[in-house]
């Protein structure tokens, strides 16, 4: 089984320039300066069938295609990482950016150079101090090596990069709302259309990509589309990082064919159930993502049979919550985060997240009654998607309204007995 | 196109926005964050609509109407269930944490939140926790902030900032906590941050002077009103209950102040609620000196008869006040209440607009300017409304530059904003001083108005070669000259503005020189000069002598009786001169509304009624002729317009007692068979007697509450209302309930909408015209006397004197205004009077900081000054504070001596 992300990853330590520069790194940067035109890395990437990891899974090379290419085309153009990782349970991306961080510099490199961008950032989370101790040394290293900066291994070609680490917010995620604090304004979110590629940064042609898919681009340049795709288990290309965290075996982040099964994933890389509890729920990709449950754990981790089986790949790190879980208080903590995190600009995710929030924590405390369900439906309905200014709310929603769907008993079981079933 | 409502067909503009679409078609929908002024940004989801792919799709898609642009043939439902049950929804969350105080709320009455509430239907409250609340702020004296109403609509910090360019109002924190407000507590620092009242669809920012004498906006009575406070003209709604004038509303007219107005004009009211007001008539050699109105009549007659009479306009009086005055003088003794300098500058400017060269520009129209010089005039200062449209045409090019580039239409605000980021529209300004417009400014330079003028011309010369005969520009002004022609030769739509404040009318001609340079066949340029009060220009069309001619006439021929107009010429003139003027006549009549430093030399003072109190018209700076009606109903003072007093007066003299000219409309005709160049005045408004179905227009909403005790003191009769006979409008609220005619709509009100927003439906579009037009009338359209008008006065390089220094206004954009310095509140945000020097001329001086500084003119000694060092102001000039309630007349544009 391939691993071309983690192959040279080794936990705990961080791949030197030198040491990746052994393992073939910058191989592809050279051999596209060399020999392709933008537009033709572009292709490639298309071709590769590669979409994006940051939970969106749009292709990446369609997303490229709508940014201005023509000679008139607005400069400076900007790519951006998106490494804000603050999805709740997500932590794939910070074993990429520590363990490995010129195979990130190189594809995002590689993606400026098929946009043609002349700025490039890496939006760092706040709290991924370590990761940005790396992230500094290496481009400063990959400045010295003269794959940043002017005039990039002899080709006349210019890109700078800067490492931004945000204060973190969730919502910088959010790729507009992360342009905006990049500028340095409030993390709201913007409208679009215009869309980034067009009006980005600075209101200037700009592309945001996530870590994981940045990291697949020197390989796919290397290898070929041919070769991403025989790497997966199903339609998608490529391999994906997925995690596993809550009450299993052996927490962790693996990379795997992309559409492994979700048993696989959390019975043999996660060890199954600690000892003593029962798998009740699988949050598959993050906070924001529908609750599956026992019935389906043979499902493929790709994006077309999670989303078939009522949920998102979204990030591909799942959260387990096991049966001595209250369902209630764990939807209560996702809310209180998500209220927590809402921007402020739009009402239905400013004033209706909190309100969720606080009907939950009433249900939780033994204080609800059968209105509150209704209540918690309305908002699972009118904060869906196009109603709210951005997917956060919606996002939100998503563990809402399926862990009324799959546990609803428990709901009715805290209504009815004026307390918490799971309180010892 | 057409598109197609709840299955009904109608045709709209191509271009807008679904919300503007249904708003223009009188559909209600209701709206927050979405201001017609400011554009959409989708932030509050209240204006949810339901659109359809084609006839066949019956599910739909909710969309948010503002964010939408219609498009041929698109379907759309407002009265769709889920577009309804979202937007009660949407209602009930901003209610959530609303603190429910209406019958205590400022705004309560004339709330938007109130109206949309009732419109979407929201009544029955699901929320059963604990309110956030906030921490109010101390905003200055001006505005009131109760944070815990606030709905999170970002309307305040987008006009503030965005709109106004203020930067000491934000927000902070975010989620629910979000809050609108200062760093800490202060004074708003932006001169328009009344507008904020408005804005905001609620109480959290409210007027702090109305709070004062707070009544509920039904039990106002409101009359169409003009702005007295500067040139500009400003339409605004004047609101009074029990004899009090409670506040000014802004008053919509597309063509010149739109939805906003400045500080000084919204909170400047409070004159007339002074108590330095003069109610009582006099006759000041008498022991007792009030006088009844036939006691004054037997006195006057005497004093007008026997001896010659001069007449001294003003130009902060109503153009029929001054007719009627001329009238009663003779148009030989009518003498316009100016210094010679204002009026030389004055004349120039109405020569220059009647010539036709130029378009004499509409302040909408400056919004609309691509490019924009500023010679001479500090215009936040001095006509800060004009300030603000230069803003908007500076944003709004750079705004319509992004929107052809990616093709998003311009009311997309935030994604405008966003393209655009920090791009501005061509702004130059060339003042004596730094001003805050400045900071939007491509170029910015700040000379002595001579070099300020030779600058002008240089530009002109550039734009027409050989057109300007001078030859030893230096290098340095011919480079900036190009860079600013070049600027203005990309422009379709450039303007040049101007004033008179420089006393120079050399930085004038330039200014005009310019703007005809710029003329080329398909490019018209438009031109505008501030002047100093709001009927400058009616007065200054007159085409009478200034005071200075007055005062020598008077000293040569003696024995004269002076009929002074509303004007208190110790403001104008210096005050050596003016008492030089009162020493030489035998008798002085004042008539005028304030007590001042001329009404102390009167014998006899006759009580002038205010915009308040009164009717008349006004004419801005640009040649608009703008009508105000009275408000404060008088039954019992003897105040009374100064036109009406002398119109007795008139009668008296010809002894004819029958005198029947006594509307303003009578008045405006015999003034337009005098004085031809008026021709049209009397076409300003409606005339008296004019009424829809035999029914006048009520200045009273028909929710007005009627009468009540409180004057139960005095009379517990039902007194009949009070009727002045002069105006369509009566004092009442029985009336015509529809639109009336644009020129006389006392207040915006329509079922449903009971705060400001209702102006939507008195609009001919959003945004566009007041159905019927706007109102106002330009005098200088349609000239049949254009003629070429080119000056070539090319000045010498200012020269600093040794021991001269050149004397010029510094003005203050809520401290300066005769009148508007009696709020109180504004009186508390006015600088104290001092003088400014560049730190090389205080060397010279062997002055510091800090020091008083006496300033002498041709032996007349001013007052001492304190001085403040400033590196903005050239060597050789000094700049002294005015149009303060301190500041008397000085002869600005001399050059005058210093002593420590």
């Amino acid at each position: 089984m391939e691993q071309p992300l983690t192959k040279n990853i080794i936990t705990g330590k961080t791949l030197s320039l030198k040491e990746y520069e052994q393992a073939g790194g910058y191989a592809a940067l050279r051999k596209v300066l060399k020999n392709n035109a933008p537009q033709e890395v572009q292709q490639m990437v298309k071709d590769s069938g590669l979409k994006g990891r940051g939970g969106a899974g749009f292709s990446t090379g369609i997303k490229w295609s709508f940014v201005p290419m023509d000679e008139d085309a607005r400069h400076p153009k900007y790519l951006i990482c998106n490494a804000d990782e603050m999805e709740p349970g997500t932590f794939k991306d910070r074993l990429l950016l520590e363990g490995n961080p010129h195979q990130l510099l190189e594809g995002m490199i590689l993606a400026a150079y098929a946009i043609k961008a002349d700025i490039s950032y890496v939006f760092l989370r706040w709290a991924y101090r370590k990761a940005a101790e790396i992230m500094e040394k290496s481009i400063s290293d990959a400045y010295a090596a003269g794959y940043l900066g002017k005039n990039i291994l002899g080709t006349g070609w210019n890109l700078e990069m800067y490492l931004h680490t945000g204060v973190g917010r969730y919502i910088c995620g959010e790729e507009t709302a992360l342009l905006n604090a990049l500028e340095g304004k409030r993390a709201t979110p913007r409208a679009k259309p215009p869309f980034p590629q067009v009006s980005g940064l600075y209101g200037k042609p700009t592309i945001v990509n996530n870590v994981e898919t940045l990291c697949c681009l020197p390989h796919i340049i290397n290898n070929g589309a041919a070769w991403f795709k025989s790497l997966s288990a199903s339609e998608d290309s490529g391999t994906k990082l997925y995690g596993v965290s809550g009450k299993v075996k052996r927490p962790g982040v693996w990379e795997l064919p992309l559409g492994t099964t979700m048993r696989e994933i959390i019975e043999e890389y996660a060890g199954g159930m600690a000892n003593g509890y029962r798998l009740k729920g699988v949050l598959p990709g993050g906070a924001s993502t529908d609750f599956l449950t026992e019935q389906h754990l043979d499902i493929k981790m790709d994006y077309a049979s999670v989303a078939a089986a009522g949920s998102r790949l979204g990030t591909g790190t799942m959260i387990i919550m096991d049966d001595a879980t209250c369902p209630i208080g764990f939807v209560h903590n996702l809310q209180h985060f998500f209220a927590q995190e809402s921007c402020g600009w739009c009402t239905p995710c400013r004033e209706g997240l909190p309100w969720v929030e606080k009907i939950l924590l009433g249900l939780e405390k033994g204080k609800g009654s059968t209105e509150d369900i209704e209540l918690l439906q309305m908002h699972t309905q009118y904060l869906g998607p196009g109603n709210t200014y951005c997917a956060l709310a919606p996002g939100a929603m998503e563990p809402l309204q399926s862990a009324l769907k799959y546990f609803k008993d428990d709901f009715v079981e805290h209504i009815e007995k004026h307390k918490c079933p799971y309180e010892v | 196109m057409f598109i197609h409502i709840d299955n009904k067909t109608y045709t709209v503009k191509a271009g807008k926005n679904l919300l503007e679409a249904c708003l223009t078609l009188d559909l209600d929908l209701p709206y927050f964050c979405w201001h017609p002024a400011m554009g959409s940004v989708g932030a509050c989801r209240q204006c949810a609509v339901k659109v359809y792919k084609d006839e066949n799709d019956m599910k739909g898609r909710l969309v948010m109407s503002c964010m939408e642009t219609v498009t041929e043939g698109l379907r759309l439902s407002i009265e769709d269930k889920t577009a309804k049950a979202f937007r009660e929804q949407v209602i009930e969350w901003l209610m959530t944490n609303h603190p429910h105080d209406c019958p205590v709320c400022d705004e309560g009455g004339a709330c938007h939140l109130q109206d949309m509430t009732v419109m979407t239907g929201h009544d029955y409250r699901r929320y059963n926790y604990k309110k956030r609340t906030y921490t109010n702020q101390y905003l200055g004296p001006l505005i009131n902030h109760e944070m815990n109403r606030c709905i999170q609509c970002y309307r305040c910090v987008r006009y503030y900032r965005d709109y106004a360019g203020g930067d000491d109002l934000n927000v902070f924190a975010a989620h629910n906590h979000v809050y609108f407000g200062r760093e800490k507590d202060g004074v708003l620092q932006s001169p328009f941050s009344g507008n904020l009242s408005e804005v905001c669809p609620t109480g959290v920012f409210t007027d702090k002077t109305l709070k004062e004498h707070y009544t509920r906006k039904w039990d106002l009575t409101m009359a169409p009103s003009v702005c007295n406070h500067c040139s500009v003209g400003c339409n605004t709604i004047a609101a009074e209950r029990y004899g009090q004038l409670r506040c000014m509303l802004n008053r919509y007219n597309g063509d010149v102040n739109g939805y906003f107005l400045c500080d000084r004009g919204r909170f400047g009211y409070e004159f007339v609620n002074s108590e330095n007001r003069i109610k009582q008539a006099l006759i000041r050699s008498r022991t007792n000196e009030a006088a009844t109105e036939s006691e004054i009549m037997e006195h006057v007659q005497s004093l007008i008869s026997m001896s010659k009479v001069v007449g001294i306009g003003s130009p902060r009086a109503s153009l029929e006040s001054n007719f009627a005055l001329m009238q009663l003088v003779g148009k030989e003794n009518f003498y316009q209440g100016i210094s010679e300098d204002e009026a030389h500058l004055n004349r120039l400017v109405v020569e220059m607009l009647r010539s036709g060269c130029v378009h004499s520009v509409s302040l909408k129209e400056i919004e609309q300017a691509d490019a924009v010089l500023i010679i001479g005039e500090d215009i936040w200062n001095t006509a800060p409304m004009m300030a603000l449209a230069v803003r908007q045409a500076v944003v709004k090019t750079a705004a319509s530059q992004a929107s052809q580039e990616i093709k998003i239409p311009v009311w997309l605000d935030s994604a405008i904003k966003e393209l655009a980021q920090e791009e501005k529209g061509f702004l130059a300004t060339l003042t004596i001083a730094t001003s805050p417009i400045d900071d939007i400014a491509t170029h910015s330079w700040h000379a002595a108005p001579d070099d300020l003028a030779r600058l002008g011309f240089a530009i002109a010369s550039y734009l027409q070669p050989g057109k300007i005969v001078n030859t030893d520009f230096s290098e340095a002004l011919l480079d900036k000259a190009k860079k600013i022609g070049d600027a203005l030769k990309k422009a379709k739509n450039p303007v040049v503005i101007t004033g008179t404040s420089c006393y120079n009318d050399n930085v004038i001609k330039a200014a005009f020189d310019v703007a005809v340079a710029l003329n080329t066949g398909e490019r018209k340029t438009s031109f505008s000069c501030v002047m100093t009060e709001c009927n400058s220009m009616g007065l200054a069309m007159m085409g009478s002598p200034s005071f200075s001619v007055a005062n020598e006439n008077i000293k040569t021929n003696g024995h004269a009786t002076a009929v002074i107009l509303e004007n208190d010429v110790y403001k104008h003139i210096p005050s050596a001169n003016a008492d030089e003027f009162f020493n030489s006549c035998d008798h002085v009549i004042v008539l005028d509304a304030l007590h001042n430093a001329t009404t102390e030399k009167a014998q006899v003072l006759l009580p002038a009624a205010t915009f308040a109190d009164g009717d008349g018209t006004l004419v801005n700076n640009e040649g608009r002729a703008q009508r105000f009606f009275q408000v404060i109903p008088n039954t019992t003072s003897q105040v009374q317009e100064s036109w009406r007093w002398l119109k007795k007066l008139q009668t008296l003299k010809l002894h004819t007692l029958n005198g029947h000219a006594l509307h303003p409309d009578d008045l405006l005709r015999e003034m337009e068979t005098a004085l031809p160049q008026f021709e049209g005045i009397t076409n300003v408004s409606p005339k008296h007697d004019f009424t829809i179905h035999g029914e006048k227009i009520p200045r009273e909403p028909h929710r007005y509450s009627g009468r009540t005790a409180i004057l139960a003191n005095k009379n517990v009769s039902e007194p009949k209302p009070f009727n002045d006979g002069d105006s369509p409008l009566s004092f009442t609220m029985e009336g015509y309930k529809g639109t009336p005619p644009s020129g006389v709509v006392p207040f915006f009100w329509s079922p449903g909408w009971n705060s400001v927003q209702s102006v939507n439906k008195y609009q001919e579009e959003t945004n566009g015209a007041l159905r019927g037009g706007n109102p106002g009338l330009q005098l200088f359209k349609n000239k049949s006397d254009a003629r070429d008008l080119f000056f070539n006065d090319v000045p010498e390089s200012f020269v600093v004197a040794k021991d001269r220094w050149l004397l010029l206004p510094k003005y203050d954009a809520l401290g300066s205004g005769e009148l508007s310095s009696y709020t109180a509140a504004l009186k508390t945000l006015s600088p104290q009077p001092f003088a400014s020097m560049s730190t090389g001329s205080l060397q010279a001086l062997n002055a510091k900081d800090g020091d008083m500084l006496q300033i002498v003119d041709a032996g007349i000694m001013y007052g001492s000054l304190p001085v403040k060092a400033d590196e903005n102001v050239c060597d050789g000039v000094v700049l002294v504070t005015a149009g303060l309630r301190e500041s008397m007349g000085m002869s600005w544009g001399t050059r005058v001596q210093i002593k420590k």
